[in-house]
């Protein structure tokens, strides 16, 4: 399901499936999109930050088209426990590698993967991302 | 053959893409197909227009056929000059029939009887416009060939295009000579101004597509259809807004290409609206702001705005009015006075 900002129309509440990972995707080179995606956090339901919400910040391939600091995603990141992945998508190859990671955090939230839930996955990388 | 003219043809034979050479001396048809052929279009350009030269010494090529040369180069280059647009206007009714020789004639005799030193040259092309290439000098000094001025017109229609190189003192000149060889009575420069001569021939002439009120049933059809992302596990939530944002959109803008314009430029002089207790301006004078948007092709960036996300609809009038207004200069002053050229801003 791809949506502008949160919340979602209400209209369509009855259509929907249960949401197992939302990706809150910024465009590094628009101060817009980072204000966008803060003002839609606030709609978010708690239980989705253990573990069933990511940070995908785009763009980041055009250096000097940089409007956002990385520092303040980072720190977003921090913020709301969440992991950020950084990709550009304009390369096929990252673009490709990073549907997979993705994936691969998709099935663990939705529960295909014995004995790895959402909140032991995102603990995980955590420990990694503070060495 | 005068040494001027032949260092002229040098000159814009050097200017011309290697590539394209041999197409525009043929449209020249000044050089027959025999001479051409003798033309050794794989050396370096300064050999290439040095040998053109010599052809032309063989054929004694004059001041005007040199002219020619350089009008059949800006025509086909014609996006690399800046055009401004001048609107005429008749007093009466009657349309007299256009005698294109008449034209000439009046325009060569007005400028001539004005300023002794000028070069003036004519072409004609198919879709019935007619460039005329200036080339200014004073009473005392021979025309400067490298820097004329450039007229295009179309006979049924009251608007002229120019672009000049030269100072712009030449100008009323050039205007006067204008409406007395077409039998108007006025003429004004209007504030449109590009690049493109195409686009504001389709400006003023008005052959780009208009956005009429239409309600057609588009928005209730395409509720039915299935979206159209290829894969039909996409759902795209804001499905509905979407719909409107572009709609809304084509309203403003049309669904046709839009004539390119490269800027739109807003002068502003409006008063600076602030909290009186920050005592911003202790004059109560108007704030004056040059807002200047560029692109390289405007109208079409700021059709693109909305559904890329970074501005609402609809959009401001006063950047979906340049079209329809033919205009891309704009003043604007506070609420109280209303101004015929400038109008109030949102």
């Amino acid at each position: 399901h791809l949506a502008t900002s949160l919340p979602l129309p209400s209209e369509r509440d009855h259509l929907r499936p249960r949401m197992d990972l939302i990706v809150f995707m910024i465009d590094i080179k628009s101060k817009y999109s980072l204000k966008n995606v803060e003002a839609s956090l606030a709609h978010v339901d708690a239980s989705f930050f253990l573990g069933k919400v990511c940070f995908l910040v785009t763009g980041v391939g055009r250096v000097n088209a940089c409007s956002i600091e990385t520092n303040a995603v980072c720190k977003l990141g921090e913020a709301y426990c969440s992991p950020v992945l950084f990709c550009e998508l304009e390369l096929e190859g990252i673009r490709a590698a990073t549907a997979q990671r993705l994936l691969r955090m998709l099935q663990i939230c939705a529960g295909h993967i014995p004995g790895v839930s959402a909140l032991s996955f995102v603990s995980l990388m955590r420990n990694s991302d503070d060495d | 053959m005068d040494e001027t003219v032949a260092e002229y043809i040098r000159r814009t034979v050097l200017k011309i893409p290697r590539d394209e050479i041999k197409t525009m001396l043929q449209k020249w048809g000044f050089l027959s197909e025999a001479q051409l052929r003798t033309l050794n279009f794989h050396q370096i350009k300064d050999n290439i227009s040095q040998q053109v030269v010599q052809l032309c010494e063989e054929n004694s090529a004059d001041l005007k056929q040199a002219a020619v040369l350089d009008i059949i180069y800006n025509h086909n280059y014609q996006n690399k000059r800046m055009w401004s647009v001048y609107q005429m206007k008749k007093s009466g009714e009657e349309s007299d029939y256009f005698d294109i020789t008449e034209f000439k004639k009046k325009v060569k005799g007005r400028l001539r009887s004005a300023l002794k030193n000028v070069t003036i040259t004519f072409k004609e092309y198919e879709d019935n416009a007619i460039w005329i290439r200036v080339a200014w000098g004073t009473p005392y000094k021979k025309p400067n060939q490298y820097k004329p001025s450039y007229v295009v017109y179309h006979s049924q229609t009251p608007y002229v295009f120019i672009s000049s190189s030269a100072l712009r003192s030449n100008l009323p000149l050039l205007c006067q000579a204008l409406i007395v060889a077409t039998n108007y009575h006025d003429i004004r420069e209007m504030e449109l101004r590009s690049h493109c001569l195409n686009s504001l021939k389709d400006i003023v002439f008005k052959r780009y597509s208009q956005n009429f009120q239409t309600y057609c049933p588009q928005p209730l059809q395409e509720e039915n259809v299935e979206p159209e992302s290829a894969d039909v596990r996409i759902v795209q939530e804001n499905r509905s807004e979407k719909e409107r944002i572009h709609r809304l959109n084509l309203e403003a803008f049309g669904s046709g290409p839009q004539p390119k314009l490269e800027f739109a430029q807003y002068k502003l002089e409006t008063m600076f609206k602030s909290d009186p207790k920050m005592g911003v301006l202790d004059k109560r004078e108007p704030f004056r702001c040059l807002v200047k948007f560029s692109s390289p092709h405007l109208l079409e960036s700021l059709k693109s705005l909305a559904p890329a996300g970074m501005a609402d609809v609809p959009l401001s009038p006063l950047l979906t009015c340049i079209p329809h207004k033919a205009r891309n200069y704009f003043k604007i002053r506070e609420k109280k006075c209303l101004f015929p050229e400038g109008f109030v801003s949102p």
